[in-house]
């Protein structure tokens, strides 16, 4: 009997993309504060201020047609930015990057699988705060092709500037910075403050952050109905271009 | 290729700033063997492992593993090798056995994944998650994820670390399976015992190089000579005693009561010293012919203070 006998070989590479997709989602689904952050903080923020008059909103509709594409906005970032960074960090810090480094999984590979797990975790988010937010009475309007791309613009930002703070931090500096900036964008993004709140030299910067660029324009489309929002589509491909070209610069495995 | 040794190393270099961790290393591995690298801490001896498994470029010198450049022909070395990693490796929430039936995925050709987990007795942990394993657990799940591929050359680095007894064993009974089986392993350790019991090449690292190589009977045998213990009445003659030994023999009361003779050993030098005692009227206690073992070795070779 020789049970260790020597065959080597990689499976096939859709095979080992598949693999990797479905293994990262259910760790992240499986994770506590990861389930806090993308799913129950937006769902709470919905129901909450669409419920309460808290802030005042802008724009035609009810209050809920104004939440609805903030909170769509903040479901992005959580998962792609935050979420991920802090996961990433910590795989990074516990030597699952490294391990992985020596399989048969490429590393392009690997990135893709995150991507992978980052987009089925937002088709659900994007689900259940879509019903959630119909039950409230939400009326969207505008074209699925610009709501669409403004998703995949602002998750290929998001994730290239995760990737950047995962793959140069300390893990537990990611995780600070990572909710930090969650807050902080949170607050000052456009999500469930509008930015005409703000004075108006303090506004004219944060029109071009990530979150800000992505919750404006999925308010433009579905709140107002209006085209292509291309400048917030042109900010959010900038971010991605500089976050994705940095995080492959500067990222470390180790 | 086929032919190529698993592991052949030519003047390898590897420096950390100002730091040289690896200065002008050779090594060379046989196919189908169990090679021991032993070394103090810091003689380079994962910074060596890990250049073969593609994670380092050296700064200068060749690395060929199974014939091939682990950093330019990666992607065709990663399927072939399997690597344990001093720790982690591991997503912290994963399961023992969903981690290693993922690892297994990546490969076309996997070992049966419960006859793995039933043989390094991780079934009892098969719904703990990582983070809440034992030690040991970690270890034999690394363990086990470095041969699920079916790999023709498994690195371990320190994979008996912190075991039990018992763990340690089953650790030493996979190896010589691997080994059987026709695998190649290289396996870093501090434990003389484990590569005594299982190595039949020891490559002892310092300073950086390969300071001695050879099997464990070659490396026991060469330089300093066996001795003989006894013990007997404290005060005894020594200068009688030297005068019946060969030329260049020494005998030394090391302890009140306790001796050693140090000379080339045989049959007659154990005659020729008890026939002294019987004619002293000594009864030698615990008569003993040591042999160099591989710490003795080790201990000359890389000194015995403590280095910091």
């Amino acid at each position: 009997m020789s049970t260790y006998a020597p065959r080597p070989g990689a499976a096939p590479v859709h095979r080992m993309l598949l693999a990797q997709t479905a293994f990262e989602t259910k760790m992240l689904l499986r994770n506590g504060e990861q389930l806090l952050l993308t799913v129950v903080i937006p769902t709470v923020l919905l129901v909450l201020f669409s419920a309460v008059d808290v802030v005042s909103v802008t724009g035609p509709g009810k209050r809920v047609d104004f939440l609805a594409p903030g909170l769509l906005a903040l479901a992005v970032m959580s998962t792609a930015f935050t979420g991920q960074a802090i996961a990433t960090g910590f795989e990074r810090r516990y030597g699952v990057l490294k391990r992985l480094g020596a399989s048969p999984l490429p590393r392009w590979a690997l990135l893709t699988a995150k991507t992978g797990c980052v987009l089925v975790t937002e088709a659900l988010q994007v689900a259940l705060l879509s019903v959630i937010a119909l039950a409230l009475g939400w009326s969207p309007h505008g074209d699925l092709f610009s709501v669409l791309a403004l998703l995949i613009l602002g998750t290929a930002a998001f994730s290239g500037l995760g990737l950047l703070m995962a793959g140069t931090l300390k893990a537990e500096a990611t995780l600070a910075a990572a909710n930090l900036v969650f807050i902080l964008l949170l607050l000052a993004g456009g999500v469930i403050v509008p930015l005409t709140k703000f004075p108006s030299a303090v506004r004219s910067l944060l029109d071009l952050l990530p979150i800000s660029a992505l919750s404006d324009g999925l308010r433009t489309v579905l709140q107002t109905g209006a085209g292509v929002p291309w400048s917030d589509l042109g900010i959010l491909a900038v971010w991605a271009v500089l976050g994705l070209a940095a995080a492959a610069r500067f990222f470390r495995w180790e | 290729m086929q032919n190529s040794p698993a592991v052949e190393i030519a003047g390898l270099v590897k420096r950390y700033g100002e730091k040289t961790a690896v200065d002008g290393l050779d090594l060379r591995i046989e196919r189908g063997t169990v090679t021991a690298v032993l070394g103090p801490n810091g003689a380079g001896k994962t910074t060596t492992i890990e250049t073969c498994e593609g994670y380092r470029r050296p700064d200068a010198g060749t690395v060929r593993v199974l014939g091939l450049d682990p950093i330019r022909q990666a992607a065709e070395l990663r399927p072939r090798i399997g690597v344990m990693l001093q720790s982690g490796g591991v997503y912290a929430g994963a399961r023992a056995v969903e981690m290693l039936e993922h690892t297994a995925k990546l490969h076309a050709h996997p070992l049966d994944v419960p006859a793995l987990v039933e043989r390094l007795g991780l079934g009892s942990c098969g719904r703990t998650s990582y983070r809440r394993l034992s030690g040991g657990q970690q270890q034999r799940l690394a363990l086990a994820m470095a041969v699920v591929g079916r790999p023709e050359l498994v690195f371990l680095d320190e994979p008996t670390a912190g075991l039990d007894p018992q763990a340690r064993r089953a650790t030493w009974e996979l190896v010589r399976d691997l080994r059987r089986d026709g695998v190649t392993v290289v396996v870093t350790t501090h434990y003389m015992d484990e590569a005594e019991q299982l190595a039949d090449a020891v490559q002892i690292v310092d300073g950086g190089r390969v300071i001695a190589g050879g099997s464990p009977d070659e490396l026991c045998r060469g330089g300093a000579e066996s001795s003989l213990h006894f013990d007997g009445p404290p005060g005894l003659d020594l200068g009688a005693l030297t005068k019946v030994l060969p030329d260049g023999a020494a005998a030394v009361e090391l302890a009140p009561g306790n001796y050693r003779v140090e000379a080339p050993m045989d049959p007659r030098l154990v005659a020729t010293v008890t026939a002294w005692c019987a004619e002293a009227g000594v009864l030698p206690e615990r008569l003993t012919v040591q042999r160099r073992s591989l710490e003795d070795v080790f201990l000359e070779l890389t000194g015995r203070d403590l280095r910091s």
